[in-house]
């Protein structure tokens, strides 16, 4: 299982990656492990405004559904279609090819709310 | 605190997803459900399903009183026959459903659900003491825990199995069984029997033995492509072939006439429990109809979400199963629907987190239709 120090954590799985007021969303490696095979994707539209956990797509596995939730108050600046076709990316590639969606901040907050990689990575230790 | 099978170790040693099934710790999946079950369709896939429950049902009496509590015609079998049946409560609402193997003219072993074991067997002792005088010298025993239950499923699972025992099993046809050996002197049942639309066989050994004659079969089977295969898989497989399971197709509530198991409802024997709601229901026709559908758009349909018209204005029913199909790359589902629109062809939807989806009932095993 893969911690990134460099990203920060949602208590529902997703990672984050802040470079200013640009953040990037996927799930977890511990999100792919758990939900197993991904086969379908649904994502929202570009500038859509989203609050900090509010749902903004849905990941399903052959399984099971589940919602994906923003980290952070922001706008939908980005979109990563071309994984609409190909959502088994996720499973291969949680942190960096299957990143979802690309959100700008519009909260003074940011992204401090989020966990550190060591924090995540002791809550999925207590699952 | 959740009950084991005698392979929990083996599945912990192969990576298993341990999680809690009715009660029971199993495998939901090893390396993952689409590779396991493209394993089973092309290969061979080795599945734990000794939570099982096992009844023996036994003495001059137990044809005829097997005849008298399950829907098809027990006593026509001939010994070393299968039987797929349906277990009715008295208003035709389903018990459960279950395969009842002939192993003597008066010896019948019947396999039922996990989950169903207990509510089974009282159901079955309620019938015989409510008929103690008809059924004189019967013996109805509960043995589910000294039965290790594997299935082979597969087209290599015959040349997988013969590996382990000298029992020619190119002699048992379809939904029949020996009574054999396998690894040297575990005494076994192998019955060609499954749940997965894939020829195979199902073993029956004793609890103990379970993990020896799982691990010869991985040995035999993993050069010729056998993998263990979890819940996951085993889920996916039977849905693809529409396949019905209890707790999603069938129910106390649900009848075997709309679930399209008529074809093991004979009216052609004597009395038996449930007879006489299920002729009114086969006079009528039944209300709705248990049938396959696909989505033709983006979605894939689950267990309650809503079946609708094609306009996406009224309601026709309601899904029992579904999923992304690992074999056919297409979303599939099985549904409840109103009888006037359960042709295959009719184009309806499926109501999605709100919005209707284009669906259209097709029709099933949705894979290996026979030619």
């Amino acid at each position: 299982m893969r911690f990134p120090k460099e990203y920060k954590y949602t208590q529902d799985h997703e990672w984050a990656r802040v470079e200013g007021k640009t953040v990037t969303v996927g799930i977890t490696d511990h999100a792919q492990s758990s939900l197993g095979d991904v086969v379908f994707l649904e994502l929202p539209k570009v500038g859509r405004t989203l609050k900090k956990g509010e749902a903004f797509g849905v990941v399903e596995s052959v399984k099971a559904v589940s919602d994906l939730y923003s980290p952070v108050d922001g706008k939908v600046i980005e979109v990563h279609s071309d994984l609409v076709d190909d959502p088994g990316t996720i499973n291969k590639e949680p942190h960096d090819g299957g990143w979802l969606v690309k959100i700008e901040l519009t909260s003074a907050d940011g992204a401090a709310h989020l966990m550190d990689a060591a924090a995540y990575e002791k809550l999925v230790a207590s699952l | 605190m959740l009950k084991r099978t005698a392979l929990f170790d083996e599945h912990v040693r192969l990576g298993g997803r341990m999680v809690d099934f009715g009660g029971w710790e199993l495998p939901v999946q090893y390396t993952g459900i689409i590779d396991e079950h493209l394993a089973c369709r092309g290969a061979a896939g080795l599945f734990d399903v000794s939570h099982m429950g096992e009844f023996h049902v036994e003495g001059p009496s137990a044809a005829a009183f097997l005849d008298f509590a399950v829907t098809n015609h027990v006593s026509k079998t001939a010994v070393g026959q299968a039987q797929y049946n349906v277990l009715c409560h008295p208003s035709g609402g389903i018990v459960d459903d279950l395969v009842i193997y002939r192993r003597a003219d008066d010896r019948f072993l019947v396999v039922v659900n996990a989950s169903n074991t207990d509510k089974d067997f009282k159901h079955f002792q309620g019938l015989l003491n409510d008929n103690r005088s008809r059924f004189s010298g019967l013996k109805l025993e509960n043995h589910s825990a000294e039965y290790t239950q594997i299935a082979v499923q597969g087209p290599k699972a015959e040349a997988i199995l013969q590996k382990l025992t000298e029992t020619r099993l190119s002699d048992i046809k379809t939904y029949r069984f020996a009574e054999g050996k396998v690894c040297g002197s575990i005494t076994a049942i192998l019955a060609r029997t499954g749940y997965t639309g894939e020829d195979g066989f199902e073993v029956y050994c004793p609890w103990k033995d379970g993990p020896t004659v799982w691990k010869a079969l991985i040995e035999a089977g993993t050069p010729m492509g056998l993998k263990p295969c979890g819940l996951g898989a085993r889920d996916t497989l039977r849905t693809e072939m529409k396949y019905p399971l209890y707790g999603h197709e069938l129910a106390d509530e649900t009848n075997p006439l709309e679930a399209g198991l008529g074809w093991v409802v004979k009216f052609d024997k004597g009395d038996f429990v449930g007879r006489g709601p299920l002729e009114k229901i086969k006079a009528a026709g039944p209300a709705r109809k248990l049938v396959g559908l696909e989505v033709l758009d983006r979605g894939i349909p689950r267990q309650g979400y809503r079946v609708l018209t094609a306009d996406g204005r009224e309601a026709l029913g309601v899904l029992t199963s579904g999923t992304q199909s690992p074999s056919l790359k297409k979303a599939i589902g099985i549904a409840y629907v109103r009888a006037d629109h359960a042709a295959a062809g009719t184009d309806v939807s499926v109501e999605i987190r709100g919005t209707p989806v284009k669906a259209k009932i097709v029709p099933t095993p949705f894979v290996n239709q026979k030619k």
